[in-house]
């Protein structure tokens, strides 16, 4: 057993060396306050969330980001928001009804003109921009990142897209100048301000210190503290301690009640947010359900078998000196 | 063994066929079956097992993902989330190959530090240990060609910083950048050709890797005494079953750990960044490799000096990969006679030390060279206020408050152009300790191995293996009695 003491001494070094990489100038992203459902082991999606999620992505999110990688036949499979027993997925008639709300391009007839109709079950999600820098120039020339797989390309996954969405200082808290002061009053009850873990870039001898003074946002720019990035430029007040995050152009996209939820759940940003996160947390791995009842079995099997394997070798070793 | 008579007895009329004309079977039977083998092997020598269930995974899964992979710029990157998605079981497929890359590189480095504590490097087994050192460069390419396939951010970048070393090789670097990379830049025909041969190495590691069995079999398997085998009869015990059982149970314990990464935290050793398309226009905030590569990368970036007429880039490269070659020359550095660390006291805590330096070098390759080390930081940081003075000179300021700061710049007229800095306090940087340990690391081959084997008193080593056996088993004296696996001296009898 020594050895695998020393493996796991092994690991645990190497994950060390790992959580170096997530060192950065913002602050550290959180979950919400009840946690995520589908994390640890035995974690599941909760597929009411995820049905709010969706209308959130769609109402919200998808006036200008794209999800490349998702097809409407994917909500109705297996783990999806509105997987349904009765119907394979590309018959799903919900699914169906919102694939058919959008129009895209279906072929050239036998005149060679294109032809336009409405999308199935197997076509992907409609893009808002039809490319790059249509999508710059409508968004102060900054380019929304795809959401397909947005939870593995950020420190944090959903809990970085909770964070990020719940993150943005309050409308009161930024003056008609974009000056927001620091220490910032609390907006939705995230931890910021008073915790002691999302130190900036300012902070790096071990002792916190409150950043104290003004912050001006940019124009068509907006603060917020879990978006890496750098404040110095924009900061008025002691350069060593500048306020974690950075600017982005994306303005607070949620407001409360700014979705009608079909099944009556009041909208709060914070439940917006949440419902959001866990849609994009699942469309970036839709098979992590599977994964993970998979390797339930596959490590049961392993160590019925390696209980065996252990039995065995002490019967064929038991003669022998070693 | 060399000496060792073949055992194979065809017992049916095909098999006297088949062993009269092609005597595979027999070969099979002499290096598998009948192989006699060091009774006193513990689980660190379970390695070897490991690491060829490792290589058959990863070509075997990478054999059907690139049915599915589409090697080019514009494609590879969906091709890749498309396996995730729609290929039956495909999520699996990809992450057995992406975490076992991470698990084989993992099964090595044990396997390396095996060697290295019981001496398996030395006479006669110089070749056996060459052979390993080719497997592992062979090994780094092939990981590093493969992690450029998903064509993520890091992928790109990753590749990026590789080739442009290889640039800094004086006179001929640039040519062979541009032939590695097929062009001026990375691109479309970069990403074909890593394709092509990410797909041909592992079958030359293969094909290593028998020769590497070969030179095995000659000398046969060192072992934690590093006294040869005297006696086949009471020294060894034939590989199946004794040795087949043993693997077995270490590849499937090896497996749990394995699954346990594939199944629950499959992206846990990667980096997110890999999951943004590369975008030349776009750097990451810090390029940094995989896990496996970090103490080399520690190492290069660790020389950050001229030497002569070397500059820092040139020495860093030659730096890296001189840890490596040296290596290759480790059979002839060291000087001691004895094999196994057990008996040389000294020698172990310089081991030891030297494993610790392994894992601190991989430490300082994953954090910024410039960050202080957790708690080796003296003195604040200062506030510092540059600007122009009456007699147009360069002047600064140094000051704790911010608010006095502010009030200095106030009063400046407004042509001394006063500007607020930072004046960073003194630390001690990852830097730093990056190049103690990048010292220690070449000083530990090329100093204390050489000097130590001439001036240290080794222990007496065990008569022989089955003698030692007896011993730890506490058939010699009581008192050793926890010897077994433990580093205790053994009287000769």
């Amino acid at each position: 057993m020594k050895l695998f003491k020393q493996l796991a001494l092994v690991a645990v070094s190497t994950g060390l060396a790992l959580s170096a990489h997530a060192a950065g100038g913002a602050e550290h992203a959180h979950p919400p306050e009840e946690g995520w459902p589908f994390e640890g082991p035995m974690g599941q999606f909760d597929q009411e969330a995820l049905q709010r999620g969706y209308q959130v992505y769609r109402e919200v999110c998808a006036s200008c980001h794209s999800m490349k990688l998702m097809s409407f036949r994917n909500l109705s499979e297996a783990g999806g928001p509105f997987y349904s027993g009765d119907y394979p997925p590309n018959e799903n008639p919900l699914v169906k009804a919102f694939a058919a709300e959008a129009e895209v391009f279906k072929g050239y007839d036998d005149y060679g003109d294109p032809v336009y109709g409405p999308a199935t079950a197997a076509d992907r999600f409609p893009s808002p921009f039809s490319n790059d820098n249509a999508a710059r120039i409508a968004n102060g020339g900054a380019l929304p990142p795809d959401l397909s797989v947005i939870t593995k390309a950020r420190h944090g996954g959903a809990s970085y897209i909770y964070s990020l969405l719940t993150g943005y200082p309050a409308y009161e808290e930024v003056d008609l100048d974009g000056n927001i002061e620091f220490p910032r009053t609390d907006a939705y009850g995230s931890d910021h301000g008073t915790d002691d873990h999302g130190d900036g870039h300012g902070s790096s001898d071990g002792s916190h210190h409150e950043p104290h003074g003004l912050l001006n946002q940019p124009i068509g720019q907006y603060y917020n503290p879990y978006f890496p990035g750098d404040t110095t430029p924009q900061w008025t007040g002691d350069p060593r301690h500048i306020p974690a995050g950075g600017f982005l152009a994306m303005a607070p996209p949620l407001a409360d009640g700014q979705v009608v939820y079909m099944d009556g759940t009041e909208a709060t940003v914070s439940q917006m947010s949440s419902d959001v996160a866990q849609f994009l947390a699942w469309a970036g791995e839709p098979k992590q359900a599977k994964r993970k009842s998979a390797g339930l079995k596959t490590i049961i099997f392993l160590s019925v078998f390696a209980m065996l394997l252990w039995l065995s070798y002490h019967q064929i070793w038991e003669k022998v000196e070693h | 063994m060399s000496g060792h008579q073949s055992t194979y007895n065809p017992q049916t009329g095909i098999e006297k066929w088949i062993d009269e004309r092609l005597p595979l079977p027999r070969l099979v039977y002499d290096s598998f079956v009948d192989f006699p083998t060091p009774k006193n092997l513990n689980y660190w020598y379970t390695f070897g097992g490991i690491l060829a269930f490792c290589l058959a995974t990863q070509i075997a899964t990478g054999v059907v993902l690139a049915m599915h992979y589409t090697p080019t710029v514009d494609e590879g990157f969906a091709s890749v989330e498309r396996i995730m998605r729609d290929v039956p079981y495909g999520w699996l497929l990809r992450y057995i190959h992406a975490n076992g890359a991470s698990m084989f590189f993992l099964a090595v480095y044990i396997h390396i530090f095996r060697g290295l504590y019981y001496g398996s490097y030395k006479a006669p087994r110089e070749v056996l240990w060459i052979l390993g050192c080719v497997i592992f460069l062979l090994m780094m390419g092939t990981a590093f060609l493969g992690y450029m396939l998903p064509w993520g951010q890091m992928s790109y970048h990753g590749a990026n910083v590789i080739t442009g070393l290889i640039g800094a090789i004086p006179i001929v670097g640039e040519s062979i950048q541009i032939w590695l990379m097929g062009g001026p830049s990375i691109g479309n025909q970069t990403l074909q050709r890593f394709f092509s041969l990410h797909y041909l190495l592992p079958f030359m590691i293969a094909a290593v890797v028998i020769l590497h069995i070969w030179a095995l079999h000659v000398p046969g398997n060192n072992n934690p005494t590093g006294v040869e085998v005297k006696d086949v009869k009471k020294d060894t015990v034939p590989f199946h079953p004794y040795y087949t059982v043993k693997d077995g149970f270490a590849i499937v314990v090896f497996m749990i750990i394995f699954s346990a990464f594939v199944f629950y935290m499959p992206n846990a050793l990667g980096h997110t960044d890999n999951y943004i398309e590369a975008n030349p226009l776009v750097t990451p905030s810090h390029i940094v490799p995989e896990w496996y590569l970090l103490p080399f990368y520690a190492i290069l970036r660790a020389i950050t000096f001229d030497l002569g007429p070397i500059d820092a880039k040139l020495l860093g490269v030659i730096f890296m990969f001189g840890s490596i070659a040296v290596l290759f020359v480790l059979p002839w550095l060291d000087t001691s006679t004895v094999k196994s660390l057990r008996y040389r006291p000294t020698a172990r805590r310089f081991f030891y030390a030297f494993l610790v330096c392994s894992i601190g070098l991989g430490w300082c390759g994953a954090a910024n060279p410039d960050d202080p080390l957790p708690g080796l930081k003296f003195g604040s940081d200062k506030l510092l206020v540059t600007y122009i003075d009456t007699e147009g000179n360069n002047a600064s300021s140094m000051f704790e408050e911010y608010e006095e700061a502010q009030a200095f710049i106030e009063e400046q007229p407004a042509e001394a152009g006063a500007s607020l800095g930072i004046q960073k306090g003194g630390a001690i940087r990852f830097i730093h300790l990056a190049q103690l340990l990048t010292l220690y690391y070449f000083a530990y081959f090329l100093v204390i191995l050489p000097l130590l084997g001439l001036t240290e008193r080794p222990k007496d080593e065990p008569e022989s293996i089955h003698k030692a056996v007896l011993q730890a088993n506490g058939h010699g004296s009581k008192a050793d009695e926890k010897a077994a696996g433990e580093a205790v001296p053994i009287p000769a009898e």
